[in-house]
């Protein structure tokens, strides 16, 4: 079981490192802000991101065990969801739902 | 003529200590009068509530990872960065070496790198809500704040809703944390709220740049590249390989624009130049339509440059 100093010790560091990512490069980047290419990669970045930080998520699906069904219905109905409402907050419980039902009660490990 | 949004234009208020009082504009219709911490309330309604489920959900498995109910607190005031903070349990529970946990803080967070290329932080005015704003500058921050929606807003409403989204953070994990035991045993995969939200971020900022499919089909590409070539170190990989394969496209297509007749290029900077930024609707906005060889050397995007071209308008527009 981890102790209380350590625990203590551990949210320092991770806080440090993932504090120092997000501020430093504004420092670095400053000068380059007027490049047309850093422009170009500024409006593309964002959409891209979030189709790799998603893949991120996805990254230890299995597809040849039946386990996988589960995120893989979920997604499903999450992106349905989401297309059909346009709600984010019900397309994010929704599949968290129907993940939680499918992962706990029929595509059990 | 259509009716300018008024917020586009107030100058942005330092959020520390010493407050500067704004002159009002002369003309004030309506929607001048919504202070930023409403409005940004409003728009962390979607996302940003999205992200009380999460939390909760990170909350139990915190319990259900025998940790006391307040290092969900903890984690999420402090680190708050969601898919780390996920990852960051099973680290702690095996009690990994401190080099460790910063290493995965390192190769998990390392994105944020890319984050201010785009985020809007020249906005931002003032010490404290500039460090405030990076430090909150979570996936969901990043994407609700480069989203079209966006492209007007002043800094104080940008800080307000990170401001908002930590809370909901740390609220869900503190609420999941105290609930967490309730949870009957063999209740699995709350986790899935993560995935879930990305793919709602992903499916918003590829409708917002539904003119861009190559764009996401990049990305997706980057990401099943690192998947499968580097594993263990995926998240540099597939950001590395994005922003270079974005790279090679610019300077392809600017290689390719440069054989297009000269005629094309004064037709293509018309409607941008004849139409202030700030009064079209963000949608139509974009900067990089058109080819980038078109653009000129100092067009911004178009946060800024609704900024720069205040003068301009004003001499078009006196009553604005």
């Amino acid at each position: 079981m981890p102790d209380t100093p350590y625990l203590l010790a551990a949210v320092a560091v991770s806080a440090a490192v993932t504090w120092a990512l997000r501020a430093l490069p504004f420092a670095a980047l400053a000068p380059l802000r007027a490049s047309s290419t850093v422009q170009y990669l500024s409006t593309r970045m964002p959409a891209g991101i979030m189709v790799i930080l998603l893949v991120y998520c996805l990254r230890d699906l299995l597809l040849t065990e039946t386990r996988a069904l589960a995120p893989v219905i979920a997604l499903a109905v999450t992106v349905g969801l989401h297309l059909w409402r346009r709600n984010a907050l019900l397309s994010i419980l929704g599949g968290t739902a129907v993940h939680v039902a499918l992962a706990s009660l029929v595509f059990t490990a | 003529m259509p009716i300018r949004t008024p917020v586009v234009g107030a100058p942005d208020r330092p959020v520390d200590p010493l407050p500067v009082a704004t002159i009002p504009a002369p003309v004030a219709p309506p929607r001048a009068v919504t202070p930023p911490a409403l409005s940004a309330l409003k728009d962390s309604a979607t996302v940003g509530l999205a992200l009380v489920p999460l939390g909760l959900a990170f909350g139990v498995l915190v319990t259900q990872a025998d940790l006391a109910w307040w290092w969900a607190t903890a984690f999420s005031a402090f680190i708050y960065a969601g898919s780390f903070e996920f990852l960051l349990i099973g680290l702690v529970v095996a009690v990994a070496p401190l080099g460790t946990v910063a290493l995965s803080a390192f190769l998990v967070n390392i994105r944020h790198v890319f984050y201010a290329l785009s985020f809007p932080l020249h906005r931002v005015q003032g010490r404290t809500a500039k460090a405030y704003s990076t430090f909150a500058l979570t996936d969901e921050a990043f994407a609700l704040a480069t989203g079209a929606r966006a492209r007007a807003w002043p800094g104080r409403r940008i800080v307000f809703l990170q401001l908002y989204m930590h809370l909901y953070w740390v609220g869900g994990a503190t609420l999941g944390g105290l609930l967490g035991s309730l949870v009957p045993e063999g209740v699995t995969g709350l986790d899935f709220a993560l995935t879930a939200l990305f793919t709602v971020l992903a499916l918003d900022a590829i409708r917002d740049r539904l003119h861009d499919l190559p764009t996401p089909a990049l990305a997706l590409l980057s990401a099943v590249i690192a998947r499968v070539l580097t594993p263990s170190q995926m998240m540099l990989a597939a950001c590395s390989l994005f922003a270079v394969a974005l790279v090679v496209r610019h300077f392809a297509s600017r290689h390719f624009a440069k054989r297009q007749p000269d005629d094309r290029l004064s037709a293509d900077r018309r409607p941008a130049d004849l139409i202030p930024a700030d009064e079209m609707p963000a949608a139509l906005v974009p900067a990089d339509e058109r080819p980038a060889d078109l653009i000129p050397a100092d067009d911004s995007p178009a946060d800024r440059r609704s900024v720069e071209r205040r003068p301009v308008d004003r001499a078009r527009n006196p009553h604005a």
